[in-house]
């Protein structure tokens, strides 16, 4: 208990949208389509002022301690580890409540006018909510059980959404990809988790992040691998984070999620939802920083995703796309800015969380702006688009001030986020990382800029969608302009002073840093505008040019096709197959073999029983006879000669029922016919 | 003259249970049938009174048994006709074959 009623009501925060999606999802009728999206919207409003008032009372009174405001021991495993549930308040998941309930409220709003018309309404909003309460529930786990149950329903929730056009096969596709992919990455999670627990005896972040169970985690060796436990278990709790992150190699069923509603694009799978795996690096940072190898494969994941994802980016035609992949990368940012810091040089923390706001931000923004283009000319394509800045003019501004703070132009907040990464990346001394940082940082302004003039200038593509296009209704237009607000100027924010986990040096601004990345931004926005401000032949004689490339690009360098070849070709031709045959033939064939069995000899018996009374006497009379003439000539001997005899007609039956098994020739266990 | 000895009794008793079952199995009809199994009782029951004759020596209490069984035989009697007639009462008819009783 702190004495302060917004931090003690924490649970309310994670709360208030479950009840929301218990009484949209269970007790409103499915006609009741004003009453659940305002419910819905209520309950995240709710959420986000006791949020909001959580955040005022803890940064003015608390100096970052982490406080347990709300806890009770939830699974016994055994007497000295109990797992408990509670609510953990300090720097980063405050932090994380902010951006949560506040994007996800605008979206709320958002979504009221973009799924107008549509038929699963208030489905759409009770899904909604209970994704808003699992990642609430998320940031705000006190232990790393708690967060790992939060983490499953995002995943639900997200796959729920994803899958939201059921009728559509793309998205069934899609979400069920989605689904398997995060679902394989938790695998290791949770071993991970168990490792981790076990060994240091409890599931508390506090306990798990405290430099003793550090120093005893890094002491013992774990028994395979050789390396410690504290390695074995930072790099499995990666493959969570990096599955959820879609970080490469795990990043392909993002860019396929875009099969959802696009206010779920913009919630989950860019503000929200997949910065967990970066909030989970983060919340077990001292962890991390302690292993060599787990931070730099931190890292080094990092930094491949960015380059990669922002290269993939550029080729892609579809906006949702192209925004996917601008995620990945964003977020590949965001966990190389985690993997070069450390304890004592922790600004590499601090500008991940930073650029995760701002990027929640912005990158919210973004895919609403993409949802509302799409809503006016009906087609994720930008080369249906063009010209639509006279036709959209709300949406036309927003989404250059999205885009210019993504391409890191000064003064948005993007250039102060990604400036910070930048220089800790520098700061650090890891100069290839750099390098690759700074690259991506131009790349992502030529694609940003290439969708932003191919959208909203150069010439209408196509006629008749150009002359239907119009401006979206306001509570579209309302979001997207508080959007821009943040995106526009949080980078004005003395971020540092609110969120970071030791001293930062206060480093003069390093001028060279600023250069470099201002630079390249520009270059970047100079060359699409080269491009695509008007139309000509440069994007096609150069995609000819370099076709090999391109096309290898194009086809997202054929991972998708790479995990195809080696779950199809690999995994299942030379397990699942011979697995699957012997379920048939063997486990099956042995259930069936003894019905059948039974059955044929039924079916033989079946004969003899004609229902005549004088047959059946005939028999019992003859059965009497031959026993006691056996009785009589072989004596005690009748007994093992009878067992035999049956057994063998027993054993001859299964080994020809089995012979006919193997060769698929016997009938399927059907109905006994009765005639 | 030679009376009769224990082996005349059992061929005869034998004689009188093969006919008797061969009523049973061939005879169509249910009454019939009864008939036959009174035969085959009786065939037991001469046994009875052949052994008590021969092998015990004419002993009161061997004689029981066939009295026993001719009791039973008629109490058996009254209830198999009982049977067979609400039997005929039903189906107007008494052939075993007429209809497989025991199927379905």
């Amino acid at each position: 208990m702190t004495g302060y009623w917004f931090l003690d009501h924490l649970w309310l925060v994670p709360l208030l949208p479950f009840i929301g999606f218990i009484v949209t999802g269970l007790f409103l009728g499915s006609s009741a389509r004003r009453t659940s999206a305002w419910t819905a919207i209520a309950a995240v409003g709710l959420s986000a002022v006791c949020g909001w008032g959580a955040a005022f009372e803890y940064f003015s009174e608390f100096n970052g301690e982490a406080l347990v405001t709300f806890e009770f021991p939830w699974i016994e495993f055994s007497s000295s580890l109990t797992g408990n549930a509670g609510i953990l308040a300090d720097r980063i998941s405050i932090l994380l409540v902010l951006v949560v309930t506040t994007i996800s409220f605008l979206i709320h709003v958002y979504s009221q006018g973009y799924m107008h018309g549509d038929r699963g309404y208030r489905r759409f909003f009770a899904f909604m909510n209970l994704f808003t309460f699992s990642m609430l529930g998320l940031v705000l786990s006190s232990s790393i059980l708690e967060i790992f149950v939060f983490w499953e329903l995002v995943g639900l929730s997200s796959f729920l959404l994803i899958g939201f056009y059921w009728e559509r096969p793309a998205a069934v596709a899609a979400c069920k990809k989605a689904f398997i992919v995060t679902r394989f990455a938790d695998l290791g999670f949770l071993i991970g988790l168990l490792v981790l627990s076990y060994h240091a005896g409890s599931f508390d972040f506090r306990e798990l992040n405290s430099p003793d169970t550090i120093n005893h985690l890094a002491g013992i060796t774990a028994p395979f691998f050789g390396c410690s436990i504290l390695t074995l278990s930072a790099l499995l709790v990666f493959a969570g984070a990096a599955g959820k992150s879609a970080m490469f190699p795990l990043h392909i069923w993002l860019p396929d999620a875009m099969e959802g509603p696009t206010p779920v694009s913009a919630l989950i799978h860019a503000a929200t939802m997949v910065v967990a795996g970066v909030y989970l690096v983060a919340r077990l940072f001292p962890m991390f920083s302690a292993t060599t190898a787990g931070i730099d494969l931190v890292m080094w994941t990092g930094a491949f995703t960015c380059l990669f994802a922002a290269l993939i980016a550029i080729t892609q035609v579809d906006i949702k796309r192209v925004l996917a992949f601008s995620t990945l990368s964003q977020i590949g940012y965001m966990m190389l800015a985690l993997g070069v810091a450390s304890m004592d040089e922790s600004l590499g923390y601090t500008a991940s969380m930073f650029h995760l706001t701002t990027h929640a931000c912005f990158k919210a923004l973004l895919f609403l702006c993409a949802g509302s283009v799409i809503h006016a000319v009906h087609s994720n394509d930008v080369r249906d688009m063009g010209g639509l800045r006279k036709k959209m003019p709300i949406t036309h501004f927003t989404f250059l001030i999205a885009c210019l703070a993504i391409a890191g132009v000064p003064p948005l907040s993007g250039f102060f986020s990604k400036d910070e990464i930048l220089a800790a990346a520098l700061h650090s001394g890891e100069y290839a990382v750099f390098a690759i940082a700074a690259t991506a940082a131009g790349l992502t302004a030529f694609y940003m800029f290439r969708i932003y003039l191919l959208t909203f200038w150069n010439a209408p593509q196509d006629k008749q969608r150009y002359d239907q296009a119009h401006e979206s209704p306001l509570s579209m237009t309302f979001p997207l302009v508080v959007l821009a607000v943040p995106s526009a100027l949080l980078g004005i924010v003395p971020f540092s002073d609110f969120v970071h986990i030791s001293e930062l040096e206060h480093h003069a601004t390093n001028w060279m840093v600023v250069g470099v990345s201002t630079t390249l931004g520009l270059c970047g926005i100079a060359l699409a505008f080269l491009f695509y401000f008007k139309p000509n032949q440069w994007p096609a004689r150069f995609a000819f040019a370099f076709s090999g490339i391109y096309k290898l690009v194009f086809r997202k360098f054929y991972i998708d096709e790479l995990y195809i070849f080696i779950t199809h070709k690999i995994i299942f031709r030379s397990i699942s197959r011979p697995l699957n045959w012997f379920d048939r033939h063997i486990i099956d064939g042995f259930m069936d073999l003894t019905a059948q069995s039974a059955r044929r000899l039924g079916a033989w018996l079946r004969k003899t029983a004609t229902g005549g009374a004088q047959v059946y006497l005939l028999w019992s009379i003859a059965g009497a006879g031959v026993t006691m003439l056996a009785l009589h000539i072989l004596g005690a001997g009748i007994v093992v000669v009878a067992l035999s005899g049956v057994g063998a007609a027993a054993v001859t039956v299964f080994i020809f029922q089995f012979t006919l098994q193997l060769l698929n020739k016997s009938e399927p266990l059907k109905r006994i016919e009765i005639d | 003259m030679n009376s009769p000895g224990l082996e005349h009794y059992l061929i005869f008793a034998a004689l009188l249970f093969c006919i008797g079952l061969y009523g049973i199995v061939t005879r169509r009809n249910l009454i019939g049938m009864l008939m036959s199994v009174e035969i085959i009782l009786n065939a037991a029951a001469l046994n009875f009174v052949a052994f008590h004759r021969f092998k015990f020596g004419g002993d009161v209490a061997g004689a029981m048994f066939p009295l026993f069984i001719i009791a039973i035989a008629a109490a058996e009697a009254a209830v198999a006709l009982a049977i067979i007639l609400a039997l005929f009462r039903r189906k107007r008819n008494l052939d075993v074959l007429s209809d497989n009783l025991l199927k379905n």
